[in-house]
């Protein structure tokens, strides 16, 4: 009895998130296509034709954005976890560095994004310094690894710190050194805290790297735009706002996954006082 | 006695900010000695095994292991706590290491021995302390009595000069702090060198050799448990020892 009222309950529940689900959709399509711009917006936003013609380049500029945010990433993941670790120093030789450490993070999450990409893309070359980059695109992704390991440290931190003190205690206990305990004890927690607000920034860094076209190289923006500006059609730059989705939307579902998984399988993993 | 006590502590003072939490301790535990310390919460048991630990800086006095004044500035504490045993009241496991991992994290890291060595001698102190299959586990997995008793196997995997008990068993089921209560008892047998901070008063009976009763950081009373708890001498260890037997817990 008891099984078969909740299989009808739930089946009413779908039923009527069905039905909403239809009516809020179709009346968003309704107000989309009644609008009186909306033929307009079709042919050229919308056309099959330009889609066709302009995504093979689109895409070849999209592996260039890929390639760009891997290595990104790659660093960010590293020199954000070394300016953390500066920052939770204690010893007061290291005062300078950890001064240092905590400019870092002001700066980098202080000035826009897209102001960094300027003014380290324009700004090192013009250095005229020997063994300095003059690439652009290397340029680039030094601004965005720069602008990210200042949030992507915060993040870390954020770990570290809650990491409870008892953890150290009993590392310190055990005769390790504070640089083992950090190592062998704390970080590995923090790291696996961290883990969902890390991918958050990277979902972010993936349509930042967009920001790279301004100094150049031929990346899905910028050859999306070009091929935008030379048939004056819109087409193009939808066709790279979805390249961006693909990437994105996938991480974002990972970290959806990660935290349900954390939640799931090790319980709480919060330590008795 | 010839050989300087394991473990001495002298004329020991401690505050936090204006509160004094050690006013003047004074100790000596022996070789194979137990030595258990008593009294209210906020006394200063914790705080004292904390310091003898280098785990809190100490204001004035000397902390002494095997003759060696370890709480001299000069000294680096990591080279002092490889030398002794800390088992805390909350177990501070480490939750994202398996359980044999936990254990051999100190021998492996601090003391260099290696790995399958260290994993070894794990498993077979491990089976001393009835947790065969065990080693694999996570400590979330366990149960608090089990998690104890693997705290209590990684302070010893180092063998310790000393191992310091901080309320092993405030944190567990009244059923479980019998288990705990036989396995120091066996310790104790083995000749380890220990010193016990407790609320539980079978360790001061059934462990200690001489039990301390602290009162607002100091050492007011020492003695045999027999004595003290038959015939307590000093007011406060009177009134400490009354509300224990009113609770049942004597």
């Amino acid at each position: 009895m008891r099984a078969a009222a909740k299989r009808q309950r739930a089946q009413r529940r779908t039923t009527i998130s069905a039905l909403s689900t239809l009516v809020v959709l179709g009346g968003l399509a309704a107000i989309l296509v009644t609008s009186p711009g909306w033929h307009e917006v079709r042919t050229t936003y919308f056309a099959w034709d330009d889609l066709k013609d302009s995504f093979p380049d689109v895409l070849k500029g999209f592996w260039l954005d890929v390639k760009l945010f891997v290595i990104v990433e790659a660093c960010v993941l590293v020199l954000g976890l070394v300016v953390a670790l500066v920052r939770t120093t204690r010893a007061p030789a290291f005062f300078p560095l950890r001064l240092l450490a905590a400019v870092f993070c002001d700066v980098a999450r202080g000035v826009p994004v897209v102001l960094l990409v300027y003014l380290v893309g324009f700004g090192v070359p013009a250095l005229d310094l020997k063994g300095l980059p003059t690439d652009a695109l290397v340029l680039g992704g030094m601004a965005l690894t720069f602008s990210y390991s200042g949030y992507v440290a915060e993040v870390y931190r954020s770990g570290i710190d809650a990491v409870h003190p008892s953890q150290m205690a009993g590392a310190l206990a055990l005769g390790l050194t504070r640089g083992q305990a950090l190592r062998h004890v704390i970080v590995p927690q923090a790291v696996r805290r961290v883990v969902p607000p890390l991918l958050n920034d990277f979902i972010a860094l993936q349509k930042d790297v967009a920001l790279v076209s301004f100094l150049g190289p031929m990346e899905a923006f910028r050859v999306a735009q070009i091929d935008a500006a030379s048939n004056f059609v819109y087409t193009p730059l939808v066709a790279a706002a979805v390249l961006y989705l693909f990437v994105t939307i996938p991480m974002a579902r990972v970290v959806d996954h990660l935290q349900a998984k954390s939640r799931r399988v090790r319980g709480v993993v919060e330590v008795a006082a | 006695m010839s050989a300087p006590p394991v473990l001495e502590v002298r004329g020991v003072t401690k505050a936090y900010g204006e509160r004094q939490v050690l006013r003047g301790i004074d100790l000596a535990v022996a070789e194979h000695e137990a030595i258990a310390l008593i009294g209210a919460s906020g006394s200063g048991k914790s705080t004292l095994l904390r310091c003898i630990d280098l785990l809190e800086d100490i204001d004035d006095g000397d902390v002494l292991l095997d003759g060696e004044v370890i709480t001299d500035p000069s000294v680096a504490p990591p080279g002092v706590r490889k030398r002794l045993g800390m088992v805390f009241q909350a177990f501070n496991l480490f939750p994202h290491l398996s359980v044999v991992d936990n254990i051999t994290l100190a021998p492996v890291r601090a003391h260099g021995v290696p790995k399958a060595e260290a994993r070894e001698r794990a498993r077979e102190l491990l089976a001393r302390f009835g947790l065969e299959g065990r080693a694999e586990d996570y400590p979330d997995h366990l149960s608090g009595g089990q998690q104890q008793r693997v705290a209590i196997v990684s302070a010893l995997a180092t063998q310790p000069r000393a191992l310091h008990l901080d309320e092993v068993t405030s944190a567990l089921d009244p059923e479980l702090v019998g288990e705990i209560l036989h396995r120091v008892a066996d310790l104790k047998a083995s000749g380890m060198t220990m010193l016990i901070a407790t609320h539980e008063m079978g360790f001061a009976r059934e462990v200690a050799d001489e039990v301390c009763f602290l009162h607002e950081g100091e050492i007011v009373e020492r003695g045999s448990a027999e004595v003290m708890f038959a015939a307590p001498e000093h007011p406060e260890t009177q009134r400490f020892l009354r509300r224990l037997l009113d609770a049942g817990r004597l």
